[in-house]
């Protein structure tokens, strides 16, 4: 099933790069997307982690939530960088990723990256060390709300 | 009439995305340190990188391009966490410590609360 999935997305990758669409280029095309799902089978990278495909409704309303949380904390950063007195207050803090996969924890990480104004600088097992450039972003991780956030993505397959 | 309206918004779009970059490496240069410029350069490529992108689609119309347009955006948002983690990573194994106003990481040995201190 997975498989199947693979190289379904592998084939439409194959079209929006391509352009041409006569019968013979699709044609070879659809064959490349097949060898590429197989040997990715071959190399045990097609696997819930290299493929998340469970993941992909789920996906559908995270995704446009991290894109809100991105803009809401770059904006605030913006203000930060042009306030004159530069009101910075760098913070370094462990909090605990709550998610049962390494997936998971690693889209709280990535998550937690993208978000201007936190940067997760360390990972061991599930405590994750973060640099927030001011106090109040640490303490916001801290509370748990994008944890709790991720977790639900994550099994909501 | 739709067109004037697409038009208008893609500009829209790709100022706020070019005053975001902007903001972005003026950070860069305002920021004391290097874990502080990180967060700066952040800016820009998450919001910069997607309403220029977002402006950009818009130009394009519903074609090929727009869609490699979105793959460009995906990849920037795919590549970013990982290079900054492996930059910061990095800093802190050649022991560039970061300036900090507070270190709160002795914090994980204290029982869960909600975080906040008195």
């Amino acid at each position: 099933m997975r498989i199947v999935s693979l190289a379904g997305f592998l084939f439409a990758f194959w079209l929006v790069l391509s352009g041409h669409y006569t019968a013979m280029l699709v044609a070879a095309g659809a064959v490349c997307a097949i060898l590429c799902a197989l040997a990715a089978v071959r190399m045990r990278i097609a696997d819930a982690e290299g493929h998340p495909i469970h993941l992909f409704v789920g996906a559908l309303t995270y995704f446009p939530w991290l894109a809100w949380e991105i803009a809401k904390s770059a904006w605030a950063v913006t203000k930060v960088v042009l306030d004159p007195k530069l009101p910075i207050s760098p913070t370094m803090t462990v909090v605990k990723a709550s998610q049962r996969t390494p997936l998971g924890v690693n889209i709280y990480a990535n998550s937690i990256t993208l978000t201007p104004g936190t940067i997760t600088v360390g990972v061991s097992g599930n405590d994750l060390t973060v640099h927030a450039l001011v106090r109040d972003g640490a303490i916001d991780l801290e509370g748990g709300g994008m944890d709790r956030r991720v977790s639900q993505f994550e099994g909501s397959a | 009439m739709t067109g004037f309206l697409v038009e208008a918004l893609s500009w829209a779009l790709i100022l706020a995305g070019a005053f975001f970059t902007i903001v972005g490496a003026l950070g860069l240069m305002r920021m004391p340190e290097l874990f502080t410029r990180m967060h700066a350069a952040s800016i820009t490529d998450t919001l910069g990188a997607t309403l220029l992108i977002l402006g950009m689609m818009l130009q394009a119309g519903a074609s090929l391009v727009a869609l490699k347009l979105l793959f460009i955006l995906l990849l920037f948002f795919a590549t970013g966490p990982v290079v900054t983690h492996a930059l910061a990573q990095s800093a802190l194994h050649a022991r560039v410590e970061p300036e900090l106003a507070e270190d709160r990481r002795a914090r994980a040995a204290e029982p869960p609360g909600d975080g906040r201190q008195p």
